[in-house]
């Protein structure tokens, strides 16, 4: 077979996200398997040059558009380029980084391709040029394996589930320039502008998450200022003096800050911080758990980080099961403890 | 303005899930409507409560899923429809976006339709942007915020949230939103509202009324799998001050070579 294999390189404003590199990986293993080349598609800001870094990580060819009317992602010109390059190349499958951009774009261009997507996918296996895909399913309480009838097989990778590649800058391929399939009358929609979110963090792809919980506002011996009168004010106060305490130790590891639903919800810290269910799912090389019980709903979002760390005051708490390493203590005294030996060892 | 929501039946967050002859079992725990449909909901109430209106929540499902409408009626929309067909025999999203897209035409006139940002059964995220795609209607998806909407001239400005931020986004009625949690806690049903829903006559469609045959699904499931348990040796660190704990469980971090 000498089909194509399809990977849309996912970035902002000209900046890849790492996991398309994971992708790239992905899909040069695949071809090895099937004898198929790879195809990287980069639309948009600095599409030439993440098109060769592209082909770098593993890419055979690229295909590249940079119209003005490509400078801000938007769903309906992307996937509408994205399908018109798919029926003039049938790929058997375009493989995606799951991300907000991708799970949308993958949907539509499967739409206009008449297949299906199997969104987050964290293993796939090639049996005889049909793929065959396992993703988590019900928040990975368990896992399902998926294939898609039709071609071409569109998928979207779970982020950090697949290797990145090594970059070789000695790889060299063609880059073909596409127009844009949309004139921008035809968009239906404007980007406006961008705003940043308070307290905005990158968990998706870090590889060190310290999480808070409830248990960050449980500070006794913090006096709030006198002018803080009301309790929830206190609490919230106090939650704060926490995750300072957490940020300094998240700062000697170059970590991310994550934080429970209960956390988020009683006002401690915005919402983009929140690990689980209903926020984010991630899988860190090393996962610190910090006044954080353990429900299901918050395992959920962190059971495959590879190292768990518990500090808890409840030797019951239902954390202390997917712990790797569990301290029954105050976090209080554990966590200034922890970031003094940690700078020590790591010269920081 | 007209609004379709569409909301799914799931089993609650917190059910233990088995594999039961092959397929998902979650014990006795409780079906519940989808939590992010709640988030859906809200926003369909808010915006037909500021320009007037009404709002439709539509399901698709077994003649169980009317829990969920009934959740959704129960907030305080106006009516529900149970889309339910024998013919839809383990629909993948691209077949329900299918039907969706049917139902929105069926309902006629609509300006908006709603959804959930993801299914926690299936945890697919992909519909409500299929479902545009198929109407060939704008796709606002992971709405954070709505700055402006004005249903005469057909125009609204909305937040994304995306990964960097927020991406903010003109666009044109009518339009599908999918709806994030930045977007406000959902209200409780109030008990007016139960007892209306309880005595609610929910309409069925079949998909001859939608005037469609059952679309074919592209992808299939033929594993469900429990995951290998994790074999995590559990070490407590005891012993001694704060510090001593800490440094012993530095250097075991250490030689993890996870930092
Ligand atoms: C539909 C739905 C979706 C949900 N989604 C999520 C989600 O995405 N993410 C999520 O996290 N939750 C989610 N939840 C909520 C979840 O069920 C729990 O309520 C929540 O995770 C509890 O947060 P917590 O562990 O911080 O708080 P708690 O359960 O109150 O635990 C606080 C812990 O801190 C410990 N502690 C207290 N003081 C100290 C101290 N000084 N030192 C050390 N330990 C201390 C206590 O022993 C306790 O174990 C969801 C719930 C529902 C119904
Ligand atoms: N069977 C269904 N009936 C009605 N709406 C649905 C159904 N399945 C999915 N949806 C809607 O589509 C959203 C995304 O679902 P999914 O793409 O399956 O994760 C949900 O939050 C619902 O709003």
């Amino acid at each position: 077979m000498a089909g194509k294999i399809f990977v849309y390189v996912d970035h902002f404003k000209g900046k890849a996200m790492p996991a398309s590199w994971e992708v790239v990986g992905a899909a040069r293993k695949l071809a090895g398997e099937m004898g198929a080349s790879v195809s990287a598609i980069v639309f948009g800001a600095n599409a030439e040059a993440l098109a060769q870094t592209a082909i770098h990580y593993g890419a055979d060819e690229a295909f590249t558009a940079e119209d003005a009317s490509l400078m801000d992602y938007r769903p309906e010109p992307y996937a509408t380029l994205l399908s018109k390059l798919a029926k003039e190349h049938q790929p058997e499958a375009i493989l995606f980084s799951t991300s907000t951009r991708s799970r949308e774009l993958a949907a539509m261009t499967a739409i206009d391709l008449d297949s299906g997507v199997i969104p987050d996918v964290i293993d796939i296996k090639n049996e005889g040029g049909q793929l065959v895909a396992t993703r988590p399913i019900y928040a990975g309480k368990l896992l399902s394996k998926v294939v898609c009838k039709t071609r071409p097989q569109v998928l979207t990778l779970r982020v950090r589930a697949f290797g990145k590649p090594v970059e070789d800058t000695g790889r060299s391929g063609t880059v073909t320039k596409v127009p844009a399939a949309m004139s921008e009358a035809e968009i239906p929609t404007k980007v406006a502008n961008y705003a940043t979110v308070e307290g905005r963090v990158s968990l998706g792809d870090a590889a060190v998450i310290i999480s808070g919980g409830r248990g960050t506002s449980n500070n006794p011996n913090l006096t709030p200022p006198a002018e803080i009168t009301d309790e929830k004010q206190k609490e919230i106060w106090r939650a704060q003096q926490g995750f300072k305490m957490i940020g300094e130790l998240a700062e000697v590891l170059g970590a991310a800050i994550g934080a429970s639903r209960a956390a988020v919800d009683a006002g401690y810290v915005p919402y983009a911080h929140q690990v689980g269910q209903t926020g984010k799912v991630v899988s860190p090389d090393l996962y610190i758990a910090l006044g954080i019980s353990g429900a299901i709903q918050h395992l959920a979002g962190m059971r495959t980080s590879k190292v768990i760390v518990a500090v808890n005051k409840d030797a019951d708490a239902p954390i202390f099961k997917l712990a790797r390493y569990g301290i029954v203590g105050d976090l209080n005294e554990i966590v200034p403890a922890l970031t003094k030996a940690l700078k020590e060892r790591l010269h920081k | 303005m007209k609004i379709a929501v569409f909301v799914k039946q799931v089993p609650d967050s917190a059910a233990k899930m088995t594999v039961a002859d092959g397929k998902p079992n979650w014990g006795d725990a409780p079906l519940v409507i989808n939590p992010w449909d709640e988030y859906a909901v809200e926003a369909a109430l808010q915006l037909a409560e500021k320009h007037g209106g009404e709002v439709t929540a539509v399901t698709v499902g077994g003649e169980g899923a009317k829990e969920a409408l009934k959740h959704a009626l129960a907030m305080g929309c106006s009516q529900a429809v149970l889309i339910s067909d024998p013919a839809l025999s383990a629909p993948d999203s691209s077949a329900i976006a299918h039907v969706l897209a049917a139902a929105v035409k069926k309902l006629d006139g609509v300006d908006l339709a709603i959804f959930g940002k993801q299914a926690i059964d299936s945890d697919t995220g992909i519909t409500a942007a299929m479902t545009a795609r198929i109407l060939g209607w704008p796709a606002l998806t992971l709405v954070a915020a709505i700055q402006q909407l004005d249903p005469a001239a057909k125009t609204v400005r909305v937040e994304r949230g995306i990964e960097e931020g927020r991406q903010i986004v003109d666009g044109k009625l009518p339009a599908v939103f999918s709806i994030a949690k930045d977007f406000g806690e959902p209200r409780y049903p109030s008990f007016m509202g139960i007892r209306k829903a309880s005595k609610a006559e929910i309409p069925i469609w079949a998909l001859a009324d939608l005037g469609i045959a059952a679309p074919q699904s592209k992808v299939s499931w033929p594993e469900i799998s429990a995951p290998p348990q994790r074999e995590v040796s559990n070490e407590m660190i005891t012993g001694g001050s704060a510090d001593e704990i800490a440094a012993k469980l530095a250097d075991k971090l250490i030689a993890e070579g996870v930092l």
